[in-house]
């Protein structure tokens, strides 16, 4: 087989370090010296969100290496999903990403769908447009608030969990849970939506542009914002291509790339939306960029009440969908249905499939392989923030020990999805 | 190796998502009973679609290692690229082809044992250094973890 060569050519013209692409090691003249401090960050370090350790070499203080180490959050969803029948495992998705549960949700759902060729009612695919929207806000107000905090602007803090809120409320409204709502069923819907949410999803669409406003009003113009995020983390576009960056952080280095648009799923090819995309590739304009998605998701989120489709919410197929209560009690098959389902769950035809979404934090991808059993045979997610955190290396190379936060910050990364 | 280069050079797919072992191990060995259909569409009210005996296609090696390729561009697309291997057959590294491959390779080998040839860095990565055996094998014991202190020392 072929040897790789030393230094292949898409490493020209990168910044990404080599001979490994994840660890920054320090110049060799300043190896020899005494003069470089190795610092420890982490795991529990409150500014590195959640258990992410970084062994960090330091001149002065300027980072001269930079190498992350991860797994403290390892809790082996894969090998557990293996464990439990299909539509046991949809349970264990979202709890990956706390943050953007139903993006986990979504794509495991949007897997066994595939495999199983079972046609899902329009009615349940917009309702997944609208609550997945709805949690891309959720997700990128937790960021904006945590990142604020990190650089200083606890207020920020403040203004974004007040909306996060709201976005739970309807959550709870809909499935009950406010977080790890396991709603998607494959099919459809776990439920009908309460006829009181389209009110309260109306009111959320209304304040929340005025909400965004107020978020740009509070750092936009804020000098100790700005000089703390322009030109820092900087990652061009064909680093953040060679280092597989997804999402915000690849939009903001240039790259015009949105898996809801190039590969559009579920309704997203009859909305109107814009994906933003800026071109420094700094912190900066990953902040831009995550504002403006919040603008275009609540515009999609608003299309998406006024065109909701009536209907039914959930597909018309015995061996995969749980019968309606009501028929428990008066049909023989739909017994023996609902207890096959329960205790053995449905069997998925042999296959392989790979599904991608776009989620908060870029690609999530979801690969499952079926033996035709009831039980995955193999599932294995493609997690964004495992991506953007071997981009550490790249960005911080050459920054102060204080930016390092803000640009770790800046990746969105949730230790949870990272380690599953 | 030579596959990689070319997708990535000749036909531009400049974007590895994701690099997927699966362990086959035992596959088919307990037999599936059940409707066979398949993914395009099947008919369940038929009479004889329900309760045959159906043993999943064998494979090829014990593991197989998927490359999920991306073209970011005017016409996207995908591709998987999959390699398969036996317990302790190398697989060539692809970090020089796509740099993103270092922390996806480190978790192959990590949870699988798959043996990556030629990567800068191959040490374990969500598993504790010290580990013993890779977790997602299929041969790997459930609650099967040792003791390490009792009350009785």
């Amino acid at each position: 087989m072929a040897v790789a060569p030393e230094r292949p050519r898409i490493y020209e013209g990168t910044r990404i370090p080599s001979p490994i692409p994840s660890v920054l090691l320090p110049p060799p003249h300043l190896r020899d010296t005494d003069d470089i401090l190795t610092v420890n960050f982490g795991p529990n370090h409150p500014s590195t969100h959640g258990v992410l350790r970084l062994v960090v070499d330091l001149d002065g203080e300027e980072v001269v290496g930079v190498r992350a180490v991860i797994g403290y959050l390892h809790t082996g969803f894969e090998k557990s999903m293996e464990q439990k029948s299909w539509w046991k495992a949809i349970t264990y998705a979202p709890r990956m990403d706390y943050v953007s549960f139903q993006y986990n949700e979504l794509v495991f759902v949007l897997a066994i769908e595939k495999l199983l060729g079972i046609e899902v009612p329009p009615r349940a695919t917009w309702m997944r447009m609208l609550l997945a929207e709805l949690n891309r806000i959720h997700s990128h107000l937790v960021w904006l608030g945590t990142a604020g905090l990190e650089l200083g602007a606890i207020s920020m803090f403040w203004y974004c969990f007040r909306e996060r809120d709201r976005i739970l409320d309807l959550f709870e409204m809909v499935a009950g849970t406010r977080m790890h709502t396991r709603y998607f069923q494959a099919g459809g819907l776990a439920e009908d939506v309460p006829p009181g949410f389209w009110d309260e999803c109306a009111k959320f669409v209304e304040i929340m542009p005025k909400a965004i406003d107020d978020y740009e009003g509070l750092v936009d113009r804020s000098e100790i914002w700005l000089e703390r995020t322009k030109g820092l983390g900087l990652l061009s576009r064909e680093d953040a291509i060679a280092l597989g960056q997804s999402g915000p952080v690849l939009r903001a280095s240039g790259v015009q790339w949105d898996v809801r648009r190039a590969e559009s799923y579920l309704a997203y090819d009859q909305v109107d939306f814009r994906v933003p995309v800026y071109s420094n590739g700094d912190v900066y304009d990953r902040y831009r960029v995550r504002m403006e998605e919040m603008r275009e998701s609540v515009k999609i989120v608003d299309q998406a009440l006024r065109r909701m489709p009536d209907g039914p919410w959930i597909a018309d197929d015995r061996k995969v969908v749980l019968p309606p209560r009501e028929e428990l009690h008066t049909s023989m098959e739909s017994l023996i249905h609902h207890f096959k389902i329960v205790t053995e769950g449905y069997r998925v035809p042999e296959g392989e499939v790979y599904v991608a979404v776009e989620s908060p934090r870029g690609e999530l991808g979801c690969y499952a392989v079926s033996d035709g059993g009831p039980r995955p045979w193999r599932v294995k997610f493609r997690a964004p923030s495992f991506v953007a955190l071997e981009a550490t290396a790249t960005c911080v190379a050459d920054s102060l020990v204080a930016d390092m936060i803000a640009i770790l910050g800046s990746l969105d990364t949730v230790m949870g999805e990272c380690d599953r | 190796m030579e596959a990689a280069l070319h997708l990535r050079d000749e036909l531009g797919f400049d974007f590895l998502s994701d690099i997927s072992p699966t362990d086959y191990h035992g596959w088919g060995a307990k037999g599936v009973s059940g409707y066979i259909g398949t993914p395009s569409g099947r008919d369940i009210h038929r009479p004889s679609t329900s309760g045959l005996q159906q043993l999943p296609a064998p494979k090829p090696s014990r593991f197989s290692v998927s490359y999920h390729l991306l073209r970011i561009a005017d016409d996207p697309a995908r591709v998987r690229l999959q390699v398969w291997a036996d317990d302790g057959e190398p697989v060539p590294s692809v970090v020089s082809v796509w740099p993103t491959a270092d922390w996806h390779e480190r978790e192959a080998y990590d949870l699988m044992g798959i043996r990556i040839e030629g990567h800068p860095n191959l040490t374990r990565i969500l598993m504790d250094d010290d580990w013993e055996g890779h977790p997602l094998r299929k041969d790997y014991p459930i609650g099967g973890e040792p003791v390490r202190f009792s009350g009785e020392e």
